[in-house]
């Protein structure tokens, strides 16, 4: 609330503006004041750009999330350099051949990069087949090079396993977590909340309880100590069972802020003229809830789940960092930055921290946004 | 968030205040009774929730070495923890241990879950409490400055240092800050007490060593927090300085500083001691995720190793524990509350 107010003086209306206020549908308006706000279009830019990249993640990435290269344990990335072998500044980019050999000495893998050999990267190149939204079958990858050498552009983890690929997988999972989680966080907060405020009594006092008994544990205990009862993944339990209960799992702690604060909305409603109206022309609850409440208060739902998107996904990059999240072979930023636990291996191999880098400008990008619909929501506070 | 007048508020506080604040104080402990046996019935829910428990593990084990010195083992535990009682002769089981300190057994340590909670429970409240207080000394002062510094360069700039801030995982920020203080001084961070103190028993210099290594955690935990706090503070100051009363207080000639710390300031900070309990659990479940990270002899570690084992009277009694330290919090939060604004109601 106080920020609204804020932003409302920085951004002083002009004239043209306040005029147009009582003419223009309330979409346009919201639309306008979210336009104005620089962060927010960089926010939604920069998100849509990140779910198509991890939507096409097997076509861009050139390897299989899960091919282990022996001969490239924490190989790092592989050098690209657009001087080709004639010694002329061209288009098409180069790497170099790369060979491995064990230092005896340290019993480290030492990676040679051959300066002289120039391997050309191509565009569709054939790889590692897969399958694109679950249905296209292909083998082509945007770039890649040819002929037994393989591409590691962010280099590789301890495993041999490529890290852009893994990174990218591994968003399909971080960046839907969230808005999976929220719009469970919707369905139980908005039921709770409204029966909750509307129907008072019995059922309000039981809820307020329950609610208060959530917020009475601390959160990230709370969601491990639930996820760990989940049965290990197995022929009966897959990896997306997995996933789909750590999501509820998430939601079923987090609905609580979204109950408490859709109550107290409906609350305010009950009293409010409009609904008296309603009663006085004999409609009933459903109407009165569904036709009559929730338009009313769903702008103020989206933004607080635009909100709560991003802790839900620093929660689950909590959770599995910590091993009681996503578990093998699944995989997701918080469970690839668990193999950059430790200091030492960090500082030899810094590649593995890009998920880190990923969770951060995703995190950073929602949360610009929610605030800009928080802004964007109430259209005629000026 | 907006502050009520004082005239709005027809509380009239005189001799009864007093008994009042005494019945708001027990009527908020007989609550917090109440949640604290709701909590316990979760924990034990939490214990009883995974498939195969380690006891099963360490039963089957035992059975499997036959003998009748194993099977009187067996028998002990299946007595103690009423493995074939129905739930809430189980839960009575545990329940009633509590107040002989007695929680249950911890297989993966082979120790009563007793010895091992009270260092690593005390350690996490210490490091909750100091990264509570400095971080909100430094997001009020911070708040302040920004409030009345408003669109100026170092306000944008710590605008964008609090976005940065909320966004980085406090675990990320405890590896980075590993990192560079490995890469830069070369010394080895994590734990609380150098190789040398570890098992010295206390003395001045162990207290120094404590301090020494105590400000890494603090940092990392306080920076999210510090910036979501200062954001707040902004925004609450500078709602009140639009208020007549503090235009009233310029227009009397009070002095700038006299207007914002005492007239301002005062105001703005009792919508921000509201939030006090609310910043509480995120305190402490950062606390458990960044000492997993940092190898803290505090709850996080043996908390997330125990879930991972399956160890479960350890880790419900932790989250049970934590739980409480979280409700005993939010108490002294809602007594400062009434204690700094006398106008809350006590209800």
């Amino acid at each position: 609330m106080a920020e609204i107010s804020d932003q409302a003086v920085s951004t002083t209306v002009d004239a043209q503006e306040v005029s147009d206020v009582g003419e223009l549908p309330q979409s346009k308006l919201i639309w306008m004041r979210f336009r104005r706000n620089k962060l927010a279009v960089i926010g939604g830019i920069g998100l849509i750009l990140m779910y198509i990249v991890i939507a096409l993640g097997p076509f861009l990435a050139n390897n299989n999330y899960m091919y282990q290269n022996d001969d490239y344990i924490y190989g790092p990335p592989t050098p690209i350099t657009f001087i080709g072998p004639s010694g002329k500044l061209g288009l098409r980019p180069y790497t170099y051949k790369v060979s491995t050999r064990l230092d005896p000495e340290a019993f480290k893998f030492v990676f040679d990069i051959d300066l002289d050999t120039k391997i050309p990267i191509r565009f569709f190149v054939e790889g590692d087949s897969y399958k694109l939204f679950g249905f296209i079958n292909g083998s082509a990858h945007l770039f890649g090079v040819e002929g037994g050498q393989r591409f590691y552009p962010l280099g590789a983890d301890g495993l041999g396993r490529d890290v852009l690929s893994r990174l990218l997988t591994g968003g399909q999972v971080s960046l839907t977590v969230g808005l999976v989680g929220v719009a469970l966080t919707i369905v139980f907060g908005s039921v709770m909340g409204t029966v909750s405020g509307y129907f008072g009594g019995l059922a309000d006092d039981i809820i307020q309880r329950i609610v208060e008994l959530i917020m009475s544990f601390p959160t990230v205990p709370l969601w491990a100590a639930l996820a760990a009862a989940l049965p290990p993944i197995s022929g009966d339990f897959s990896a997306l069972d997995r996933y789909f209960l750590i999501t509820v799992i998430l939601s079923l702690v987090n609905w609580t802020g979204l109950s408490r604060q859709l109550r107290a909305k409906v609350m305010a409603y009950r009293e409010s003229d409009f609904v008296m109206a309603a009663l006085a022309a004999g409609a009933k609850d459903r109407r009165i809830i569904f036709t009559h409440m929730m338009p009313n208060a769903a702008s103020h739902i989206i933004v607080v789940a635009a909100l709560a998107i991003p802790g839900m996904i620093l929660g689950e990059t909590a959770l599995s960092f910590l091993g009681l999240g996503i578990l093998p072979p699944a995989v997701s930023w918080g469970s690839m930055l668990t193999d950059a636990q430790h200091v030492p291996v960090v500082i030899d191999h810094p590649w593995l921290m890009t998920p880190g880098i990923a969770v951060i400008l995703s995190v950073l990008f929602f949360s610009f946004l929610g605030d800009a619909l928080r802004d964007a929501a109430d259209p005629y506070s000026i | 968030m907006i502050a009520v007048p004082f005239a709005l508020c027809p509380l009239v506080l005189g001799c009864e205040e007093e008994t009042r604040m005494t019945g708001y104080i027990l009527r908020r402990f007989g609550y917090m009774l109440v949640t604290l046996i709701f909590v316990t019935i979760v924990g034990f829910f939490i214990i009883e929730l995974p498939p195969g428990s380690y006891l099963e593990f360490h039963i089957q084990d035992l059975r499997a070495q036959g003998g009748n010195v194993t099977r009187d083992q067996i028998d002990a535990l299946e007595r103690r923890y009423g493995l074939n009682d129905p739930v809430y002769i189980k839960f009575w089981k545990w329940i009633s241990g509590f107040p002989r300190g007695d929680f249950g057994e911890s297989f993966q340590h082979q120790r009563p879950v007793n010895e091992l909670i009270w260092d690593r429970l005390g350690y996490t409240v210490l490091i909750s409490f100091a990264t509570l207080i400095i971080s909100w000394t430094i997001a009020i002062l911070v708040g302040v400055y920004s409030a009345t510094h408003r669109y100026t360069i170092p306000d944008y700039v710590i605008t964008a240092l609090q976005f940065a801030a909320l966004a980085i995982p406090n675990f990320l920020l405890a590896l980075v800050l590993m990192v560079f203080l490995q890469q830069t001084f070369g010394t080895h961070v994590g734990a609380l007490f150098s190789p040398e103190y570890r098992d010295a028993s206390w003395s001045i210099a162990k207290l120094f060593d404590l301090f020494s290594h105590l400000w890494i955690p603090i940092v990392i935990l306080g920076v999210g927090g510090t910036a979501w706090t200062s954001r707040v503070m902004r925004a609450n100051l500078l709602d009140v300085l639009n208020m007549q009363y503090v235009q009233t207080a310029r227009a009397k000639g009070a002095r700038e500083r006299t207007v914002i710390w005492k007239h301002a300031v005062r105001n703005a900070l009792h919508p921000l001691v509201m939030t006090l309990g609310m910043s509480l659990p995120g305190i402490i479940s950062g606390e458990t995720v960044v000492a997993t990270v940092l190898n803290l002899p505090t709850s996080g570690p043996i908390y997330f190793q125990a879930l991972i084992q399956q160890d479960m009277y350890l880790a419900g009694t932790f989250l049970v524990f934590l739980s409480i330290a979280l409700l005993i919090g939010n108490l002294l939060a809602d007594i400062l509350l009434v204690w700094i604004d006398p106008r809350i109601q006590y209800s």
